[in-house]
């Protein structure tokens, strides 16, 4: 076997600069994704340093990212949690689509982009990023506020309406008829509800032949992303793209099998994630970034309004104060992981809509964490912003977390 | 699944939130009037918190406790409580019972959690000891895994042992 050693070090080189990135983002509790796409703007062609050999690897790579994206995904997702999300908040779920696809779609069409451009631009500003919020809720100890749950069921509708989505847009970008795309949002929602009834009903057969003779993490890991990619692969015949297909097996999986496969695939979609967000940064060409610069900004603007709007109302609907209703507004900003899902599967032949939707997630998925971090918090000494002593002198405050740019601690 | 629930557990009204993704969260109030809540994560850890002052929705983030962490502050709060009831009540109260109630292989729960079948909250019935061959596990928590071949400890009225053990070998 022959090793392309220009492949190896420039891969090697890459993951190098990605894990520093990463724990650099990870130092100031921000989500490393924006990162990731920066160093793919600065590498590449008219970047400060190509990488022409390791380009295929990163291309073939950013497409099992993909489906691991979505894999896990539909790994998180259980029936019961979705029902009752549901149930509780599906007017919100509406709110949140109608006023977050709305700007996308409406700025799509000002910039004259066709209609896989528009349906693209509503979708990238639509769905906020579940991964960097659940994360962000964790990492700013607010899994205990009375909003939090509003939060969390808008992230888990939203996911389920990417489900939709995307084979709608796999098939107006493959250059369908509105016949077709039709044809495949009904096989693909078909096949998703197919895949809920499997895991609700026949959840533990499936679970119990895939953990068939225990196997041990190699053999499970060989077994799931194999049937994951036969899957894919079939849905992407079908036209209603291998993410979606990725999803529906996520989804038939539950109880132990679905936790034990989480585990063994978590650090493999580390990986090949990392390596998607870097191909979308590979793709756009830095010199197209400056022209859309001010449309993304307008845009993210515009967008960080409209979600503060539809988070306010889902917390309002939880019973929540003011200051709660802010806190999730502003914590549902974040774009990332799944905007950039959908720039991926329409490609970046569009020029200007790749460099837009690049710009766009680059901006909300560093602000929006940014401001949620210091929206809503409580005025109170006991604001956890620094080790102090309260009034009393003999409680300490236990919160020791110094957040980035840290607050200077106000005094009683 | 419900969204939000309260629910009576032992005469505390605990007010059961789901938290889609993440896990549940488990609410109440103390005799004092102070508010706490318990968030049970899918991972298996735990989070501590406390309401207080200015923003009633605010939590105050208090510990976070891996799985043994959980299960050794559970067996330090639960313990004692669960031998003076078995001690005491058995005895003095009329219609209280100890029973045994096998889980058979195939059943319902092999495999899962002791939380999962939510047994006292649905019956007021406790399991207070896991007989799994030579080994006694004593008064076991939410998170002890049931195997097929367990022998449960419970105490309780005569029909909430009843309903325990058609809950534990219910058919799937």
């Amino acid at each position: 076997m022959k090793v392309s050693v220009a492949l190896l070090l420039e891969l090697g080189i890459i993951l190098a600069t990605l894990s520093l990135l990463g724990t650099l983002a990870r130092r100031f509790t921000l989500s490393p994704i924006p990162l990731y796409l920066l160093a793919g703007l600065a590498l590449g062609e008219g970047g400060i340093a190509p990488v022409p050999a390791a380009g295929a690897f990163v291309e073939t790579g950013a497409g099992i990212g993909v489906v691991l994206l979505l894999l896990a995904l539909g790994l998180e997702f259980t029936v019961p949690e979705f029902a009752a999300s549901l149930h509780r908040h599906l007017p919100s779920g509406a709110v949140d689509l109608v006023l977050n696809a709305t700007p996308g779609a409406v700025a799509g069409w000002l910039l004259g982009l066709d209609a896989t451009g528009i349906l693209t631009l509503a979708g990238v500003t639509y769905i906020s990023s579940s991964g960097i919020i659940a994360r962000l809720l964790s990492d700013l100890k607010r899994l205990g506020n009375r909003e939090t749950p509003a939060v969390l069921s808008v992230l888990v509708l939203e996911d389920f309406a990417m489900a939709a989505f995307l084979p709608l847009l796999a098939v107006v970008a493959t250059g369908g008829t509105w016949r077709q795309a039709l044809l495949g949002v009904l096989l693909a929602l078909g096949a998703v509800l197919a895949a809920l009834a499997v895991s609700y009903w026949w959840g533990h057969h499936i679970g119990r032949m895939l953990l068939h003779l225990r196997p041990d993490a190699e053999q499970l890991l060989l077994r799931v992303l194999g049937v994951t990619l036969i899957v894919a692969a079939v849905a992407e015949a079908a036209h209603i793209s291998a993410a979606v297909g990725a999803f529906i097996v996520g989804l038939s999986l539950t109880g132990e099998a679905a936790d034990q496969a989480r585990q063994v695939l978590s650090p493999l979609r580390d990986l090949f994630a990392a390596v998607f967000f870097l191909s979308i940064g590979l793709s756009v060409k830095p010199e197209t970034l400056l022209p859309v610069l001010p449309a993304a900004v307008l845009l993210g603007l515009v967008t960080a309004l409209t979600k503060m709007a539809a988070g306010w109302y889902a917390a309002r609907r939880e019973g929540t104060g003011r200051r709660g209703r802010l806190r999730a507004g502003t914590a549902l900003i974040a774009r990332g992981e799944f905007s950039l899902v959908m720039i991926g599967l329409v490609g970046v032949r569009q020029d200007r809509l790749g460099a837009l939707a690049a710009g766009y997630v680059l901006l909300l998925a560093v602000t929006g964490p940014v401001v949620t971090r210091f929206a809503g918090t409580r005025p109170a000494p006991s604001a956890g912003t620094s080790r102090q002593v309260r009034t009393g002198g003999e409680k300490l405050d236990l919160r020791g977390e110094h957040p980035a740019g840290g607050q200077p601690p106000r005094q009683p | 699944m419900r969204f939000a629930r309260d629910v009576m557990i032992g005469g505390m009204d605990v007010n059961e939130v789901l938290l889609p993704g993440v896990g549940m969260r488990y609410e109440f109030a103390t005799r004092d009037g102070d508010r706490m809540s318990v968030v049970a994560l899918r991972s298996g850890e735990f989070e501590l918190m406390a309401y207080e002052g200015v923003d009633a929705d605010e939590a105050r983030f208090v510990f976070r406790l891996t799985r043994e962490e959980a299960d050794i502050l559970a067996e330090i709060l639960g313990a004692p409580r669960i031998a003076e009831r078995f001690a005491d009540l058995t005895k003095e109260v009329p219609g209280l019972s100890a029973g045994q109630i096998e889980v058979r292989a195939g059943g319902p729960f092999v495999d899962r959690l002791l939380g999962e079948t939510r047994a006292r909250t649905r019956t007021g019935a406790s399991i207070v000891a896991i007989v799994r061959g030579e080994e006694v596990i004593p008064s076991p928590g939410p998170t002890q895994v049931l195997r097929a071949g367990d022998v449960l400890v419970v105490i309780g009225t005569h029909d909430g042992i009843a309903q325990v053990e058609q809950i534990i070998q219910a058919d799937q």
